[in-house]
């Protein structure tokens, strides 16, 4: 650990029931890094991001974000402090519009009193117009989300978590379902927003992962495999053997 | 489609309110004092239907237990033209007390000689109630069927306790209002109920406003989310718990406001008001009328009731049957209510249907504006 670190996650055990999700986890992020985490299914991504963001509480370990502590905080709090996620399938309110969506992930401070009182900031605007603009869909504003395609939705939702302004962000297969070239021009916007953001993608789609051009954490049986770039966890044995299958297969 | 649409609202809320408003002008000419009496009961009905309305159409709670709320409110009222009417009996207290022996005011009568108290307690007791549960209940994430057996729950254990408290508030017997003096006029009076008629249309009418302004913009989203995705609201930032909270507590006060209403027009409230079908008929007056539409609460509150008392009156007993069946017809074929049905595409679906309307195209927007659509 050093002060460098945006987040450290030390021994992170998570046990539902007695089967072990997460063992012994750990993994710590520099601040401005854009990382990728791969595993097989049941590798323990997903309650790995459960376990950042409050979700699900771990059994044993510490998670260090910006210095402090966030087991045991609550979601909201965990989010306000600059954590933010995005969900494996896209989760958008499909009964709002375009802009609505935007304008609950801009909104600041996030207090009943702000929103029933006030209305929108003219920054905050902006920026859902800024951010319409960087994800093709200035012409869909007045549009309900969930008349939206399963492509548009994915960037809603990558939209959003931006608006937030998250120190941290926390990508869960942004490319699902989404065409090449979607893939690509998703890959080029992850690129772009670290650097300034920490972002974690977790994907299986490896050309996508290639493409990020990252570091890449490999989770198997709820603990980090093996770190490095993709040419290096490429070679490693233990990786090639759970994961990747062996060339020619 | 969407321009289309607003012009179509606009038709609608625009001749409601002219409907509405002619009403509300001839009512008192044209009724009866008897009808008058009961619309004005019904009117008052609609305003616990509009909290009802926000708290399940748009936040996603089914509470089971507005009555509780409803109650409170008439009792509150109801306390108040009690101690206000008792000089002329023994101690100078309401003349049930002296059934039970009770020769001293119970002290929570006290601030109830006060009209001004009375006015704020009307709803401000039930949305403290309803905040106080609504807190506990949603501070520990308990949700869906789970809160609506709760709320259930707690309407039958309030219902218990005011039914068997004679020596504090008469108990199962009620507290009568109609033979007390208001303004040194009897409550029960024609040209009291004609008041009251008037006060209840003027708050339904605000009531509505509030609701509006309430869902409107960014805080109704919010509402919206965390009925659709609460976990998602969740992470974005928000606290629930305190949207949720707000919000069941606005529809208690509106319960309160609503119970006070129906006690003066009415002339009694008792614990009847807080028996469990009770408080699932104002969830099936909101269903009927349009889940979320907020005018559909009123005008389903309204018409549900009208319909039961002219039903009752002409096939007794049959009532139930109808409104049940009802309400099996609403959550099959119009799960979206009336209104919501005719917000949505249904009478042009239905038109459709017996092939009086050319079925939309592929293009909805090629067809509403006409202009490209026709170049080949």
């Amino acid at each position: 650990m050093n002060n460098k670190d945006l987040l450290n996650l030390i021994d992170i055990t998570v046990s539902f029931e007695g089967f072990l999700a997460l063992n012994k986890l750990n993994l710590n992020l520099k601040k401005g890094e854009l990382r990728a985490v791969i595993g097989p299914n049941g590798a323990g991504k997903t309650t790995f991001l459960d376990v950042i963001t409050g979700k699900v509480k771990p059994t044993n370990g510490e998670v260090i974000f910006k210095g402090k502590s966030l087991v045991g905080k609550k979601e909201h709090k965990i989010a306000r402090l600059g954590v933010g996620r995005k969900f494996q399938s896209p989760r958008i309110f499909e009964n709002l519009t375009v802009k609505e969506n935007l304008e609950i992930s801009v909104t600041t401070p996030k207090s009943p009193l702000n929103l029933i009182n006030k209305s929108i900031k003219d920054e905050q605007l902006n920026e859902i117009y800024r951010l319409m603009k960087i994800v093709n869909l200035a012409q869909k504003v007045d549009s309900k989300a969930g008349s939206l395609s399963h492509g548009q939705k994915q960037w809603l939702e990558i939209a959003m978590l931006v608006g937030q302004k998250p120190d941290l962000m926390l990508v869960d297969e942004p490319v699902a379902g989404l065409t090449d070239e979607e893939t690509d021009l998703t890959a080029d916007l992850l690129k772009s927003l670290s650097g300034e953001n920490t972002v974690v993608v977790i994907d299986h789609d490896m050309e996508f992962i290639r493409r990020l051009d990252s570091n890449v954490s490999v989770l198997n049986q709820g603990t980090v495999l093996c770190e490095g770039t993709m040419e290096t966890i490429q070679k490693d044995k233990k990786v090639i053997d759970v994961y990747l299958g062996r060339p020619g297969d | 489609m969407s321009l289309r649409k607003i012009k179509f609202d606009k038709k609608i809320v625009l001749s409601f309110w002219i409907i509405l408003i002619a009403l509300i002008i001839a009512a008192p000419t044209l009724l009866p004092v008897f009808r008058l009496n009961l619309l004005g009961r019904y009117l008052s009905l609609s305003i616990v239907a509009l909290g009802v309305d926000l708290i399940w159409g748009y936040t996603g709670l089914l509470s089971l237990g507005q009555g509780i709320f409803f109650a409170l409110g008439g009792y509150c009222a109801a306390m108040y033209l009690q101690i206000t009417s008792s000089s002329e009996f023994p101690n100078n207290i309401p003349e049930f007390f002296a059934l039970y022996g009770v020769e001293k005011l119970p002290f929570f009568w006290e601030p109830f000689r006060s009209p001004v108290f009375t006015l704020l307690a009307i709803w401000v007791i039930p949305a403290l109630v309803a905040g106080l549960i609504g807190f506990l209940v949603f501070r520990n994430r308990i949700k869906g069927v789970y809160f609506s057996i709760l709320t259930q729950a707690s309407l039958l254990v309030f219902f218990n306790f005011f039914n068997g408290q004679q020596k504090l508030i008469n108990g199962t017997n009620g507290l009568k209002t109609d033979v007390t003096q208001l303004f040194g006029q009897m409550v029960g009076s024609e040209s009291m109920q004609r008041i009251f008629f008037w006060i209840t249309a003027i708050l339904v009418i605000a009531a509505w406003f509030f609701a509006k302004w309430v869902v409107k913009g960014r805080f109704g989203n919010i509402l919206i989310g965390i009925r659709d995705d609460e976990p998602r609201v969740r992470f974005t930032g928000y606290n629930p718990v305190i949207f949720k909270t707000i919000i069941f507590s606005i529809a208690g006060g509106l319960a309160g406001i609503s119970g006070a209403l129906y006690t003066v027009q009415s002339g009694i409230v008792s614990p009847q008001f807080m028996t469990v079908p009770f408080s699932i008929e104002m969830v099936i007056w909101v269903a009927v009328g349009g889940r979320g539409t907020l005018l559909g609460a009123i005008l389903g509150a309204v018409f549900i009731n009208y319909a039961k008392s002219l039903v009752s009156e002409a096939l007794p007993a049959s009532w139930m049957f109808i409104q049940g069946g009802l309400f099996i017809l609403v959550v099959t074929a119009l799960p979206e209510g009336v209104l919501g049905w005719i917000q949505g595409d249904g009478p042009r679906n239905l038109l459709q249907r017996f092939g009086l309307k050319r079925k939309i195209e592929t293009y909805p927007s090629l067809e509403v504006n006409n202009k490209e659509g026709n170049n080949e």
